[in-house]
């Protein structure tokens, strides 16, 4: 099904829409918040609350805004920074180790059963350091281009081609083109 | 910019990441309609990014579905099927049910009818009590007046038959021939009872007003003003004299009195038959 008629069925509160969407989604998001959060079982939470919120805030959701992953996406690392600011969760983490996604793909051994994680995992071992924060903080932080541009210390233009070469390889390590 | 162009600038990695302004954001929107090849390679960079970030996550998701569903109050995903039994069943059932049915309306509707007679019987016997209430109101005060009416009668009475009262009777003058009043003076406490009956109503805008006067030399003295005749009832009227008055006179003034009588609209006069 095209995923524009999904995401409009969705939108429409159509039940085997949103469970198409969440077996796309669910796991990525999950990434994205654990890499936030550092912790398994509080990530699966925030991840179900995103699934929530974005069924009860189906409609301001707009094609014109963006993707239906971005959007989705957006909602996640909110919820996840959410999350780490609550009281009971500085309580229980005190420190977040001030690390990557890439450490967390490397220390991981249990990868699930995705075929591509293993591709990833070498992906990852390869992937210059530049292309590492690149992506951190574009797509697991949500920085704007500017923003990444001020961390990074490089000029907005420089990002963009950056993160285009970056991604680029991704797709060849997954064979996505 | 070729689409070409446009895909190597980095843009549409940066749309999927969301890092875009909105006007940015709906630019791409606008040529990604018209380009399916721009679409194309906006999936691939949403697919790479798809399997990066859930590379990372450490467990499968999916099985959390349920969890989502059931804190949306969503139904299950598989309907259950609900055999239907084509056949018919024994009738005895059906016409039960509808027997059943006829009974429990009539009983229903009876019950409603009772209610609206019991409901509009309440409600006359409401109004009724309401009525007795108003006339036992009515009653009682005119009770209360008569009980009034009776001890100003047992008064005057007692005045009259006092031995010691004083009357003067007031015929009529020129004006009103027919006129009369009687007046009942009581020395001991000093004030006159006047019987002002035979008195005609006095015109809108003037009253009757009584004069004490000494007859040698002829000099009046102003009693004051009969106000209240119109409004009283029995026309019986207590005013204060400590004069040593030899006759009483009515005359008919503007309102709010005189000084002294107008003599041409005397309405009645009467002198005390013995000089005390």
């Amino acid at each position: 099904m095209q995923l524009d008629l999904l995401v409009s069925r969705f939108q429409e509160r159509d039940e085997k829409a949103f469970e198409t969407l969440y077996d796309m989604y669910s796991n990525s998001m999950h990434g994205v918040i654990y890499n936030i959060v550092r912790d398994c079982d509080i990530a699966e939470e925030v991840m179900q609350d995103v699934f929530i919120k974005a069924w009860h805030n189906a409609d301001s959701y707009s094609a014109k805004k963006g993707r239906f992953f971005t959007w989705l996406i957006n909602i996640a690392r909110n919820a996840a920074i959410d999350k780490t600011r609550s009281k009971a969760f500085k309580n229980s983490k005190k420190n977040l180790q001030a690390e990557f996604f890439v450490d967390i793909l490397e220390n991981q051994d249990n990868l699930n059963s995705q075929t591509d994680a293993i591709g990833i995992q070498k992906f990852v071992k390869k992937l210059a350091k530049k292309c590492i924060e690149v992506i951190e903080l574009l797509y697991f932080k949500g920085y704007t281009q500017k923003e990444a541009s001020e961390t990074l210390d490089m000029p907005v233009g420089t990002i963009k081609t950056r993160n285009r070469n970056c991604i680029k390889e991704l797709r060849t390590m997954l064979d996505v083109n | 910019m070729t689409n070409q162009e446009y895909i190597e600038s980095g843009i549409l990695e940066l749309y999927v990441a969301g890092s875009l302004s909105e006007a940015e954001n709906e630019a791409v929107y606008n040529r990604l309609l018209e380009n399916p090849d721009l679409l194309s390679e906006v999936l691939n960079i949403e697919a790479s990014v798809i399997k990066l970030t859930a590379a990372v996550s450490p467990r499968d998701s999916k099985y959390l579905f349920p969890a989502v569903k059931q804190a949306l109050g969503l139904h299950n995903a598989e309907p259950k099927v609900i055999p239907i039994d084509r056949k018919p069943r024994n009738n005895w059932y059906t016409y039960t049910g509808w027997a059943a049915s006829v009974l429990l309306a009539g009983g229903l509707i009876w019950l409603f009818n009772q209610k609206t007679t019991l409901e509009s019987e309440i409600q006359t016997v409401e109004t009724e009590l309401n009525q007795q209430l108003i006339e036992n109101q009515l009653l009682e005060e005119q009770i209360s007046k008569a009980q009034v009416s009776l001890e100003e009668a047992q008064k005057l009475l007692s005045v009259l038959r006092d031995k010691d009262m004083i009357t003067v009777p007031l015929a009529g003058q020129a004006v009103y021939p027919e006129a009369y009043a009687m007046v009942y003076w009581d020395k001991k406490t000093n004030n006159i009872y006047l019987d002002a009956q035979g008195l005609p109503e006095p015109p809108r805008g003037k009253v009757y007003q009584v004069w004490s006067l000494t007859l040698n030399p002829l000099t009046p003295t102003n009693l004051g003003t009969i106000d209240s005749f119109t409004t009283d009832e029995n026309k019986i009227f207590t005013i204060s004299n400590a004069n040593a008055s030899e006759a009483f006179g009515i005359t008919l003034e503007p309102a709010g009195g005189s000084a002294s009588p107008t003599l041409e609209q005397l309405y009645a006069l009467g002198a005390l038959q013995s000089a005390p």
